[in-house]
C-alpha cells in the first residue's frame, strides 16, 4: 500500500518538476493571458494530483500506467511537420467543412494563427487569439473548467501552450461545420496538453466536429481541456470521433456552459484507442436551456473506454438527456458514470439518462453508475442501465432469412449503435459516421488505424 | 421435396414430437392442425433449425439433402421460409437494410451479383402491393412498433421477397382480424405455384376458408394421428378436437 502511495506521489512530483524545468518553453509558445493562470493551476495540481482509484470519478480507470510512463513533452512541431499533417485526410473530412489541424496540440502559425471566416466567425490558435482579442478570451478562459477533485484539469491549465479558438458572433449561424483534426505524431513517446476555447454568442449557431487520430506507432497521452460558452438562445453541437490506436491514451474534459434557452449537444464516438476517458460537463446556467449528451463506444482487445458525464441543473426549467451505448469485445472494459445534479432552485427540471452496453465475450466488462443528486422537489428524472448480450431470438430471426451468423451479429450491433448515431442532425455527417461505425464493427477500420500508414486516407 | 420420417424431438428433456412422418411434394399445400400443446410449433422449430428443440431420432430430407445438418441460413438460402408465430422486433435495423441483405445473401448463394438499387426498390414496391403492406412500415425498423396484424403481413411480405420453394407458416393466422387474415391468405395463394409447396400450421379452421389445402393432418400428442383432404378441416371445425382426442385416447 505504501509503495502505491509513493508511486503516485512520485508521478505527481515528476509533473511538478516538468513544469518547473519546461516553464520557459511552455510560455514562449503561449500568451501572457494564458500564462497568468499557470502558477495557481500548478498549486492546485499539487493539492489534487493525478486522480487515483480512490477518486470516485475515476474509480474504474487506472491512470497510473499512462501517467507513470516516460514521455518527451512539449514537442513543438516545425513548419514542415504541419505541411505533412495537412496532407492527412480523415474519413470524415470529405464533408464540406472548415477544417483546422492541431498537431500535437499546436496550431500552425504560418497563416498568422487566426483564420477569418464569413460573417465575423474566427477560428485558429487560442494563444494567438488571446493576444488579438484579449477581451473575449479573458472573459471566458478558465471560467468554465471547474476542477472539482480532478487534478488533470489544473495540470492542463499549467502545461498547455495552445489549442483551438472558435468564435461565432451574436446572431450568426455558421453554415458549414467547423472540423478540428487532432493529430498526434512523433518518433518518440509524447504527452500532449492542449486547451480549446469555443465562444458561441447570443443566438449564434455552430457545429463542431473533432477527429482524434494518432499517426505514428508510439505511445501517446493526451490530456485536453475544451471550454465552451453557449450564449442565450444559441445552439452548439460537438461531435468527437476518436480513432487512435492501442498505444494511445486520450483524456478529454469538455465543459459546456449554457445560458438561457440555449441548446447544446455533445456526442463522443469512440472507435479505437488504448485508454479513452471523456469527461463531459454541461452546466445549465440559464432557464429554458437544453443539454443532450450522447456517446458510443466500441472497444476490443485490452482497450478501456470511460465516459464521465456531469449535468449541472443550476436553474429551473431546463432539460437534459444522456444516452450512452457501447459494444465491448475480447477483454475490453468500459465505464459510464452519469451524474445529474439538480440544485435546490432548479424546479421543473427534466433529466433523463440511459446507458446500454453489449458484451460480446465473458471477459469483457462494463461498470455503469448513475449518480443522481436532487435538491429540488419538482423534478422529472429517470435513469436506466443495461448490460447484456446480443439478442439470440433476433439473431435467429435474421439467420432464418438467409443472413449469415457473422453478418446477423454485425447487423444487430450496428442496429444497437445506430440510436446514438441517429441523434446526429446533419444527414451527410450521420451517413459518414454510420459508415465509419460499420467499418469499425467489420474490423476494417482498426487494421488501418493500427498500421499507422494512412494509405486509405490519402 | 420434404420428407419427414419418424421424427422425435424434445424440449428441455421433455419429448414433444414422438414420431412424426410427413411427405410434401411440389405444388402441394398441407395444413397441419392440432390442439394446443400437440407439438405444432416444435415441428416448425425443428424444420427451421432452432436450437432449443433437440432432435433425438428420425430423418428430415429436403430436396434430397439432410435438412437437420443445415444451418438456419442455409435452409433459407436453399428455399425454406419460416413464417414466425411471434415475429421479432429488431430496433435499429431497418426493414430496407434487412431485406436487401437477405436478398443479396440469397443471390450470393446462387452465384448472382448483388441486386441493383433500382431493381431492389422495384421489387419492394411490387411485393408490398401484393401483401397490401403500408409503405411507411418498410421505412421503419424491423417489426418495431408494428401491430400484431402488421407483423404477420410483414412475414408474408418477406416470404414474397425471398420467393421460397417451401414455406412453413407457423400460426400465421393467430391474432388476426378478418381483413388481415384475408390479406395473409391472399398472399399465400398468390405465391403458390406448381414448383413450390406450403405447410400451414394452424389451430383454427378459419384460415382454411381462404386457403384451400390439398391435405390436412392432425397432430396430437406428438404424432400425426389423422390425414385426409380438405374435408377433414371442416369436420374438425364442427366436431372440435375432443373428437380426435377421444378417438385416439380411447384406443
Amino acid at each position: 500500500m505504501e509503495s502505491k502511495v509513493n508511486r503516485s506521489a512520485e508521478i505527481n512530483e515528476r509533473f511538478v518538476d516538468l513544469f518547473q524545468t519546461s516553464r520557459g518553453r511552455i510560455e514562449r509558445n503561449s500568451s501572457k493571458l494564458i500564462n497568468s493562470f499557470r502558477s495557481s493551476a500548478m498549486d492546485r495540481f499539487r493539492e489534487l494530483g493525478v486522480p487515483g482509484k480512490k477518486n470516485e470519478a475515476y474509480r474504474y480507470t487506472n491512470l497510473e500506467p499512462w501517467f507513470g510512463s516516460n514521455y518527451k513533452s512539449f514537442f513543438v512541431p516545425e513548419p514542415e511537420d504541419f505541411g505533412a499533417a495537412e496532407d492527412f485526410r480523415c474519413e470524415v473530412e470529405t464533408l464540406d467543412t472548415h477544417t483546422l489541424i492541431l498537431l500535437n496540440g499546436y496550431f500552425p502559425t504560418s497563416n498568422g494563427g487566426i483564420i477569418e471566416l464569413p460573417d465575423g466567425v474566427k477560428v485558429g490558435s487560442l494563444a494567438r487569439a488571446s493576444e488579438i482579442f484579449p477581451e473575449i478570451v479573458e472573459s471566458h478562459y478558465g471560467k468554465y473548467a471547474v476542477d472539482g477533485t480532478d487534478g488533470l484539469i489544473p495540470l492542463n491549465t499549467a502545461l498547455a501552450s495552445d489549442g483551438i479558438y472558435v468564435y461565432v458572433p451574436a446572431g450568426i449561424t455558421c453554415s458549414k461545420p467547423i472540423q478540428i483534426i487532432n493529430l498526434v505524431e512523433a518518433t518518440e513517446d509524447i504527452m500532449v496538453h492542449h486547451r480549446n476555447l469555443i465562444v458561441v454568442e447570443e443566438q449564434a449557431s455552430v457545429d463542431l466536429i473533432v477527429c482524434d487520430h494518432a499517426l505514428s506507432p508510439r505511445k501517446f497521452l493526451t490530456n485536453a481541456v475544451t471550454e465552451v460558452y453557449v450564449g442565450p438562445s444559441a445552439r452548439f453541437d460537438i461531435l468527437r470521433v476518436q480513432n487512435e490506436h492501442n498505444s494511445a491514451g486520450k483524456i478529454t474534459h469538455t465543459f459546456i456552459h449554457q445560458e438561457r434557452d440555449s441548446i447544446a449537444g455533445s456526442n463522443n464516438i469512440t472507435l479505437h484507442g488504448g485508454l479513452v476517458r471523456n469527461s463531459t460537463y454541461h452546466r445549465l446556467n440559464g432557464e429554458g436551456a437544453e443539454a443532450n449528451a450522447y456517446g458510443l463506444y466500441l472497444a476490443d482487445k485490452w482497450q478501456h473506454v470511460d465516459n464521465f458525464v456531469n449535468i449541472d441543473h443550476a436553474v429551473p426549467n431546463c432539460t437534459s438527456k444522456q444516452l450512452f451505448k457501447g459494444v465491448l469485445d475480447d477483454f475490453a472494459t468500459g465505464a459510464f458514470n452519469g451524474r445529474i445534479y439538480v440544485s435546490q432552485d432548479a424546479q421543473n427540471t427534466r433529466a433523463y439518462q440511459s446507458n446500454n452496453s453489449i458484451l460480446l465475450t465473458d471477459d469483457a466488462h462494463m461498470d455503469t453508475k448513475p449518480q443522481l443528486e436532487i435538491y429540488a422537489d419538482d423534478v422529472k428524472c429517470s435513469h436506466g442501465a443495461t448490460v447484456g448480450q446480443l439478442d439470440e431470438e433476433a439473431l435467429f430471426y435474421l439467420r432464418s432469412r438467409g443472413i449469415s451468423a457473422v453478418e446477423a451479429r454485425l447487423m444487430l450491433m450496428f442496429g444497437f449503435a445506430h440510436e446514438v448515431i441517429a441523434s446526429i442532425k446533419t444527414a451527410a455527417l450521420r451517413d459518414r459516421i454510420d459508415n465509419l461505425v460499420l467499418q469499425r464493427l467489420r474490423g476494417e477500420l482498426s487494421r488501418c488505424a493500427t498500421c499507422m500508414i494512412n494509405c486509405d486516407n490519402k | 421435396m420434404l420428407k419427414i420420417e419418424n421424427l422425435k424431438a424434445e424440449i428441455d428433456g421433455k419429448m414433444i414430437l414422438k414420431g412424426v412422418s410427413l411427405e410434401v411434394k411440389k405444388g402441394e399445400l398441407h395444413a397441419i392442425m392440432g390442439p394446443n400443446g400437440s407439438g405444432k410449433s416444435t415441428l416448425a422449430a425443428v424444420l427451421a433449425g432452432r436450437e432449443f428443440a433437440e432432435v433425438k431420432s428420425g430423418r428430415v430430407t429436403y430436396q434430397g439433402n439432410d435438412l437437420l445438418e443445415m444451418s438456419p441460413e442455409d435452409r433459407s438460402r436453399k428455399g425454406i421460409f419460416l413464417g414466425f408465430q411471434y415475429p421479432i422486433e429488431i430496433p435499429g435495423v431497418s426493414m430496407v437494410n434487412f431485406m436487401k441483405t437477405a436478398v443479396n445473401e440469397h443471390r450470393k448463394y446462387r452465384g448472382l451479383a448483388p441486386i441493383t438499387a433500382s431493381d431492389f426498390l422495384k421489387m419492394m414496391r411490387e411485393k408490398k402491393e401484393l401483401v397490401e403492406l403500408d409503405s411507411a412500415l418498410t421505412s421503419r425498423a424491423v417489426n418495431e412498433g408494428f401491430s400484431g396484424g402488421e407483423k404477420k403481413r410483414n412475414e408474408i411480405f418477406q416470404m414474397a421477397m425471398l420467393e421460397p420453394t417451401l414455406a412453413i407458416l407457423d400460426e400465421t393466422d393467430s391474432g388476426l382480424d378478418i381483413d388481415a387474415l384475408r390479406v395473409v391468405a391472399n398472399g399465400v395463394n398468390k405465391l403458390k405455384g406448381p414448383e413450390n409447396a406450403t405447410i400451414v400450421i394452424t389451430h383454427y379452421q378459419r384460415l382454411l376458408d381462404y386457403i384451400v389445402p390439398d391435405f390436412v393432418h392432425v397432430l396430437y400428442d406428438g404424432r400425426i394421428v389423422k390425414s385426409a383432404g380438405k374435408e377433414l378441416a371442416l369436420e374438425l371445425e364442427s366436431k372440435g378436437y375432443d373428437w380426435i382426442k377421444n378417438e385416439i385416447d380411447g384406443e
